[in-house]
């Protein structure tokens, strides 16, 4: 068929069409991201002073109080799953990468996203079976240690993936030396690959910071201090969930002010990590 | 060769002497690759351990209830009667909304960041999209209340009753939290997961193909339909199932906009509940084992079809050589 103008012509601005469309597209998939956030600070950022991170919740009622406890409940459940989910997921990786055969490995990679797919509420599910039921109580170590799980699959292929990004030669000079292949990888490929594996590790903990599917009935909250980490501890998560879904106006406020705090905290975490690699995951050394 | 043999002389003393060292311990490399290979296998462990646990924990509930389990309505924890039907189909329409609204946004948006925008854009829109993929669930919950349900309930959901309200899926009385409602919270989450893999998938079309089409003269919309697209193909479908697994899944900001009631109707304007907020709302409210144990099956089957999902998701996305650090991240 000989192109004739017309023909062109209408090519042409289907082509234009379907630019504006893709671009229209794009602008929606990024608007909820602007009108969360707006809507953070315009009902957030009035409540978040120093009694929020200073005092206790208030009983029901009484207006004012703050969710100290909550913020210092999220730090120990963090600390708790990383204890758990770091060793765990950066040895992980470091057998995927240094070791086994590709086979197997791949199989091993495929079990990794697979089980990252699991919906974190059964971590909740199956915490709760192991832990909470057997000792009889919901307590930060439960919690902590459905976090850590779900950790692991993401340490793992992070962690990974930066290995393999460190150069051959790297490991065949250290090991030409004499030096043996488990000290070639600790000291020399995964010290090359820190800054990528402490990134990794950044964002697995930015990622579960803001679960509260799997602590609803692990760490199950508490409106005061806990005073070991085999009490029910709250959680920042937990308790906006608590105040966001209760009756009153003066909780919906903390609400809002919690989940600002949580999401600029975790804003500030991913953007530490891009501070901190600004693109390179390795660092030579 | 008098000269070479004088040569030769010390390199045979080194080798005698290392000959007489002893050789080095391989203990400590045969210590660590267990090590390592223990915690790589940790997720097969895990896998299984949630599969044995889920079913240990709901085998009361399985020899009582049996297959009826599925295929029954009716949730009476009083009278013990549990059917996870209405929870199943909240799960599914929900779901199916969330992709019908996700899908196209998310590939379109896909094709603009690889083929169509400029340069200088695509970094702040990927940064963005990961930062909305960084949003916790629960917080758009909160979000979902306070802003998005009065707003659903103000304009679009009396505007669609008008327009569409002579099918069955528009009809019936407004009440904000819903079925539909539930679905766009899910789409909403899904949305960066969807667009980061497709984004990966379409990146991984090589260029020749591209190439290829431009010199036959084709304008860009007709590259990207027929020689990127095309390609691309089994890969965003496998991006779209990775996408239905998450949002099968989803549970806190679900949990807060549908309207948690166990019903099967066919309007999306009225309340549903889903597999994942069940759990999550009686729980700890399960007061005899056998509620405790339906509630653990009803954990059984989500993880079932998750699972389901992401291996159908995982297999359709090898066959194009993606780099996975995305998937790990989100």
């Amino acid at each position: 068929m000989q192109p004739t103008a017309t023909n062109q012509t209408w090519r042409k601005m289907k082509s234009a069409l379907a630019a504006a469309l893709a671009f229209v597209s794009a602008l929606l998939v990024i608007s909820p991201l602007g009108l969360v956030f707006f809507h953070l600070l315009k009902s957030g950022a009035n409540s978040v002073n120093w009694d929020f991170f200073t005092q206790l919740p208030k009983p029901v009622g009484v207006v004012g109080g703050g969710m100290a406890n909550a913020i210092v409940g999220s730090f120990e459940l963090l600390g708790f799953a990383a204890i758990i989910g770091v060793p765990i997921g950066v040895l992980g990786g470091v057998y995927l990468a240094e070791y086994g055969s590709a086979r197997a490995n791949s199989m091993l990679r495929f079990v990794a996203d697979v089980l990252n797919g699991v919906p974190s509420i059964i971590w909740g599910v199956v915490v709760y079976g192991l832990v909470v039921l057997r000792f009889k109580g919901f307590s930060a170590y439960a919690g902590g240690l459905a976090l850590g799980l779900m950790m692991v699959p993401l340490i793992m292929r992070t962690t990974e993936e930066v290995l393999l990004l460190v150069p051959n030669g790297y490991r065949e000079a250290a090991l030409a030396l004499g030096v043996s292949r488990w000290k070639t990888i600790v000291y020399i490929v995964m010290k090359t690959a820190s800054k990528g594996i402490v990134t990794g590790i950044l964002l697995a903990l930015a990622r579960v910071a803001g679960e509260t599917a799997p602590l609803l009935f692990t760490a199950f909250g508490n409106r005061f201090w806990n005073h070991s980490l085999s009490e029910p501890v709250a959680a920042l998560p937990l308790q906006i969930f608590s105040y966001a879904i209760s009756p009153y106006d003066d909780w919906h406020r903390q609400a809002w002010a919690g989940a600002l705090v949580l999401v600029v905290t975790i804003f500030f975490i991913n953007m530490l990590v891009r501070l901190l690699t600004r693109g390179r995951m390795i660092s030579p050394t | 060769m008098p000269s070479a043999s004088s040569l030769d002389v010390p390199a045979i003393a080194g080798r005698s002497l290392a000959a007489k060292m002893k050789p080095p311990s391989r203990f400590g490399d045969k210590a660590f690759e267990w090590l390592t290979m223990a915690m790589a296998l940790a997720v097969v462990v895990l896998v299984f351990l949630v599969g044995w646990q889920l079913a240990r924990g709901s085998s009361l509930a399985i020899r009582r209830f049996g297959f009826h389990f599925l295929t029954t309505s009716t949730w009476d924890p009083v009278a013990e009667h549990f059917g996870a039907l209405p929870f199943i189909y909240g799960t599914v329409v929900s779901s199916l909304i969330a992709l019908i609204i996700a899908v196209p946004l998310s590939i379109a948006t896909a094709i603009y960041l690889t083929e169509l925008a400029p340069l200088w854009i695509r970094h702040p829109i990927v940064s963005l999209i990961e930062m909305l993929a960084a949003i916790p669930s629960v917080i758009l919950g909160l979000w979902g209340i306070f802003v998005m349900i009065p707003w659903l309930r103000d304009y679009p959901f009396p505007w669609l009753k008008k327009l569409f309200g002579w099918t069955p899926f528009f009809r019936g009385p407004i009440y904000g939290v819903s079925m539909l409602a539930g679905g766009i919270i899910i789409a909403i989450m899904i949305l960066p997961i969807v667009t980061s893999v497709s984004r990966e998938i379409l990146r991984s079309v090589p260029n020749l193909q591209r190439e290829a089409a431009y010199a036959l003269g084709a304008t860009r919309w007709e590259v990207t339909r027929i020689a990127v697209l095309s390609y691309a193909r089994k890969g965003l479908f496998g991006a779209v199932i990775l996408g239905l697994g998450r949002a099968l899944g989803e549970t806190m900001a679900v949990t807060m906009v549908i309207g948690n009631t166990p019903q099967i109707v066919a309007s999306l304007f009225a309340p549903g509940y889903t597999l994942a907020s069940v759990i999550a709302n009686e729980f700890t409210e399960a007061t005899t084992d056998l509620y405790l144990q339906a509630l653990f099956e009803i954990g059984l089957v989500l993880f079932g079809i998750t699972i389901l999902a992401n291996l159908i998701a995982q297999l359709l996305l090898k066959t194009m050589a993606v780099s996975m650090t995305t998937r790990a991240v989100q």
